[in-house]
């Protein structure tokens, strides 16, 4: 049983599996991963099924997340910019129920390694860029020279434009992972501070409380922190897929 | 508006017509003037009329996305230069110089984040009104 706080974020294989020398075995990631995806899609058929008219409980907290990304999406982007629906949907819950699930003791938190939270990253990002130049053409690259510079400073500003788009699957990614990361090794510092409090005789079971509630208040802390993230990401999605559909206006 | 009550059999009924007909023009003029400035304001309204309802969470949405975009700027920036240093042998100065533009870019973001200058490409997000008339 592992006492410091980093050993929750290793990945060990859970079933080897090697294909032609690529090691695509089952790791602890990859089964949360499934989990994280097994979950949303097993919450939306269960919860719209039965398709009333006056929503059930279950079936309105679909409606609202529904609801919530499709209207960021709608006024970020407009009504063209509904062709990534699906997209913004699929990232949105993915990213806060594998937030979520990472709450829940000895569960692991796909989110806070930086390789997961830059694909998607990266995903959000490609998008933009293949979506912009497949409907704009070069049309698209008029996003980075903006309008009523001085000739001299083009170059400068559109130096800087780039190097602003991006840093935008950096800071995407680093968000998200940051958050994740520092939340869950503070947590287990504190439930750390438990144990460790708690060896030390009667007087230590007294003080063990407080870290004791701290961790308990961090808990909490964390279950905002997700539903956080994945609002800022899909919101920030949503912008950069402004860009995509009108860049340049 | 303007309902022609059936005992209306006044001998100046073209005229009474022609200005109903007139009212009815004004009045989907107007309408179509309304609609036409709603449809200019409505995409304005951005993403703040969405999402979770409390003040606070809102203030910590931005402050996570201010502080990261401030950052992420001046790591790209030290990325290429750190790249460019690499790849061309320019070291140091590639990195000085991509740095304190990842530096400016860091600065854009978070203003643009802010709201306070127009979004990339022009001013499709209306910037706030200028306090002295002046950009």
């Amino acid at each position: 049983m592992a006492n410091d706080p980093i050993h929750q974020f290793r990945i060990y294989p859970i079933v080897d599996i090697n294909v032609g020398g690529v090691d695509l075995s089952l790791t602890n990631a990859s089964l949360f991963m499934m989990l994280t995806v097994g979950t949303i899609a097993l919450f939306l058929m269960l919860s719209t099924g039965r398709r009333s008219v006056v929503p059930t409980r279950w079936q309105s907290i679909a409606e609202m997340s529904y609801e919530f990304v499709a209207g960021t999406l709608r006024s970020s982007a407009g009504t063209e910019g509904m062709k990534f629906f699906p997209f913004v949907f699929a990232l949105f819950m993915f990213v806060l129920v594998a937030n979520l699930l990472g709450l829940f003791p000895y569960f692991f938190t796909v989110t806070s390694h930086i390789i997961v939270t830059f694909a998607l990253a990266m995903a959000v990002i490609l998008t933009v860029v293949v979506g912009g130049f497949l409907r704009h053409g070069f049309g698209f690259l008029k996003l980075f020279v903006p309008q009523g510079v001085p000739g001299a400073l083009i170059p400068l500003v559109t130096a800087i434009e780039v190097i602003s788009f991006l840093s935008r699957p950096i800071s995407l990614s680093v968000r998200l992972f940051a958050n994740m990361l520092a939340g869950h090794i503070t947590l287990k510092v504190f439930a750390g501070l438990v144990v460790t409090l708690a060896g030390l005789g009667v007087g230590g079971w007294l003080g063990a409380v407080l870290p004791l509630g701290m961790t308990v208040a961090i808990t909490a802390l964390e279950v905002l922190v997700a539903f956080l993230q994945a609002y800022v990401f899909t919101v920030l999605t949503c912008m950069y897929l402004n860009d995509a559909v009108h860049p340049g206006h | 508006m303007s309902d022609r009550r059936p005992g209306d059999e006044t001998p100046k009924r073209p005229a009474s017509e022609a200005r109903g007909a007139a009212d009815d023009a004004a009045l989907r003029d107007r309408l179509g003037r309304l609609s036409r400035t709603l449809d200019e304001k409505a995409p304005v309204r951005g993403p703040e009329r969405v999402g979770p309802p409390t003040s606070d969470t809102k203030g910590w949405a931005q402050a996570m996305r201010l502080s990261s975009e401030f950052i992420a700027g001046i790591l790209v920036g030290g990325g290429i230069g750190w790249a460019a240093d690499w790849a061309f042998g320019w070291s140091p100065f590639g990195l000085i110089t991509f740095v304190m533009l990842g530096f400016a870019a860091g600065i854009l973001n978070v203003l643009r984040a802010m709201g306070e200058i127009s979004g990339p490409g022009g001013d499709r997000r209306s910037p706030p009104k200028d306090r002295d008339g002046k950009d």
